[in-house]
């Protein structure tokens, strides 16, 4: 097991120098990063000045090793735009993220399983059909549009809602429900198919043979196994949740990372961009670790065969 | 699946019961909706009444024809530089059912050429090219595409690039699965006594025997594409202004909601339209040609 964990670390590390090497090489072969750094209105001594300053004057090798160095130890340099460094931006943002996060995948849970398993039981009823079409529709829904309508009707005619940024819980319901809208979709169709194959198999049968309550049968053997391709999707599904939360939180107002991303696109401020880049990078990498060691830890043979 | 020898074998309590594959009804909705704007898509210079890219500060956010204030001559209204939406909205599915169809052929290409190389050489061809689709799969497709706009800058080619560079491990996923599974079955021996090399083998036995999973796969995916797509160029990541993309569309209608609704509602409609028109034709796809294959 600890073998596995430390493979899989290895990978992730890789991954993220991979991204690193990625973003640097676009910065610096993509014309003079000082046009991306400074003002329009910067001298030719100031470029001097800065290229010396900033060490662009040394071999690309060396570069890089001091870039990664200072991203490694939070230090990405000063926003163009706020004039702040962007650890601080950094600090500020991620918490809202992660909360809205957390609170997008709290109701899409609930609502995911009752009614993806449901669906699979009760299949070919009007129940089924109807989790077809969330799933359907929270699928080829575009996430902006339906959050700029949202704002528009629930928070603007109606006034039920505020329309953004953070004010207490209320300000939670509109970002939360968008966000977690296309996640419910995806995890309800996975449970759906995988409750579908597990309660046809030999050992549901042999349960229900057994005199099992059916509601055992269904939440307790068969929920567990088909839980595998749950788990097998949670990376994909959480980048899918990281690209949403960028566009939710633009048209919310909501102060978190993705809105950063969102104001360091509009005004080129590529230490911003970069910044942010890097740190969703790593969480994804996390969390890619921690669903790989779930996978392996609920499914034995996971850790042997691969 | 069938009993291991000495294994309990239960009677079927209730056979399942065989949906009749072939000869279902075909999806004519779908088909109707991604005919006509492939069509709409091809003929837009015939098609659209008036110059996409004219403005005229005159005619700003004119109203669509059924409500009071609008005319005939822009159906949909105009937006805030007085362009006429009906135009922009059939010119923009060009950009998307482009970007769609192009990001998705380009990774499934690259994306069934890994897999087929990892499932055929297997060992340590199959466990590199594995690893390097484990990561790139669960890859965030919208901060490569956010990189390449801050560096770069914005364009379709980049649009196109971001995803396909994170698309294609799926194909190169599932297309492995399949092969590993082929290599086992008789004909492909058979081939390799005849005297077949691995090209032969690969593409003549193979290829042919996933392109059912493939048609499913990329047909899901388009409308998948459509949508990010959307989505960056709403962010200002995607498609730059003034080429009328439905994503920058609804992005620039943002602001006036309230008092021009139509500006940002008829772009989002026909995203809707037609990304629900590709899931509705690869579920139904799959659910005829290749029932087991499970996708997002």
């Amino acid at each position: 097991m600890f073998r596995f964990i430390g493979a899989r670390l290895v990978q992730s590390l890789i991954a993220l120098a991979i991204i690193s090497v990625v973003i640097f090489v676009l910065a610096r072969t993509t014309g003079d990063p000082l046009y991306l750094i400074l003002p329009m209105s910067a001298t030719q001594e100031d470029f001097a000045n800065a290229r010396k300053y900033l060490g662009l004057d040394r071999p690309y090798v060396e570069q890089y090793l001091s870039f990664v160095g200072r991203a490694v130890t939070g230090d990405f340099g000063m926003s163009l735009r706020a004039r702040r460094p962007v650890s601080e931006l950094i600090r500020e943002r991620l918490p809202n993220s992660l909360k809205l996060a957390a609170f997008a995948m709290g109701i899409s849970l609930v609502m995911a399983f009752p009614l993806g398993v449901m669906a699979a039981v009760k299949k070919g009823t009007g129940l089924d059909r109807a989790a077809q079409i969330i799933s359907v529709l929270g699928q080829s829904l575009p996430t902006f549009w339906v959050a700029i309508l949202l704002v528009e009707f629930v928070a603007g005619r109606l006034q039920w809602l505020p329309a953004g940024g953070i004010s207490g819980f209320s300000s939670y319901i509109l970002p939360g429900f968008t966000l977690g809208w296309f996640v419910v979709a995806g995890l309800m169709r996975l449970l759906r198919s995988g409750m579908l194959e597990v309660l046809d198999s030999e050992y549901v049968k042999l349960a229900r043979v057994k005199g099992v309550a059916e509601r055992r049968v269904i939440w307790l053997h068969a929920l567990r196994n088909a839980l595998i391709p749950v788990v097998t999707f949670a990376g994909i599904y959480f980048s899918i949740l990281v690209t949403t939360a960028i566009v939710v939180e633009t048209v919310f107002a909501w102060p978190g990372l993705g809105r950063l991303a969102y104001e360091g696109i509009s005004s080129r401020d590529f230490p911003v961009i970069q910044a942010v880049v890097l740190t969703t990078a790593a969480i994804v990498a996390l969390v890619n670790l921690c669903v790989d060691c779930l996978y392996a830890f609920i499914d034995p043979r996971i850790r042997y065969a691969r | 699946m069938p009993a291991e020898p000495g294994a309990l074998v239960l009677p079927d309590v209730a056979a399942p019961a065989v949906p009749a594959s072939r000869g279902r009804r075909l999806p004519l909705f779908s088909l109707g909706i991604i005919g006509l704007f492939m069509l709409v898509a091809i003929l837009a210079p015939l098609l659209s009444p008036a110059d996409p890219f004219e403005q005229s500060l005159r005619n700003r956010f004119k109203p669509p024809v059924w409500e009071e204030g609008g005319s005939w001559k822009f159906p949909l209204g105009t937006d805030r530089l007085g362009r006429d939406m009906l135009s922009r909205i059939i010119w923009g599915s060009r950009v998307s059912l482009a970007a769609g169809v192009l990001t998705v052929l380009l990774a499934s290409a690259f994306g069934a050429a890994v897999g087929l190389a990892a499932g055929y050489y297997g060992g340590r061809v199959d466990a590199a090219l594995m690893r390097t689709t484990d990561a790139t799969m669960s890859f965030p497709v919208i901060l490569l595409a956010l990189i390449l706009a801050v560096t770069v800058g914005p364009s379709f080619t980049n649009v196109v690039v971001a995803i396909a560079v994170i698309l294609w491990a799926r194909y190169a996923r599932v297309i492995r699965g399949q092969v590993l599974t082929l290599m086992q079955l008789d004909f492909v021996a058979q081939a390799r006594i005849a005297g077949a090399g691995a090209w032969r083998i690969i593409t003549r036995h193979l290829l042919p025997n996933t392109l059912n999973t493939l048609v499913v796969l990329v047909t899901l995916q388009i409308g998948y594409v459509i949508i990010v797509e959307a989505s960056l160029s709403f962010l200002g990541a995607g498609i730059p202004p003034p080429t009328p993309a439905w994503g920058s569309m609804i992005a620039e209608g943002r602001e006036f909601v309230t008092s021009a609704w139509w500006v940002s509602l008829f772009p989002g409609l026909a995203i809707l339209l037609v990304v629900l028109a590709f899931n509705l034709l690869g579920d139904w796809l799959r659910d005829t040609f290749d029932p087991k294959l499970r996708q997002l």
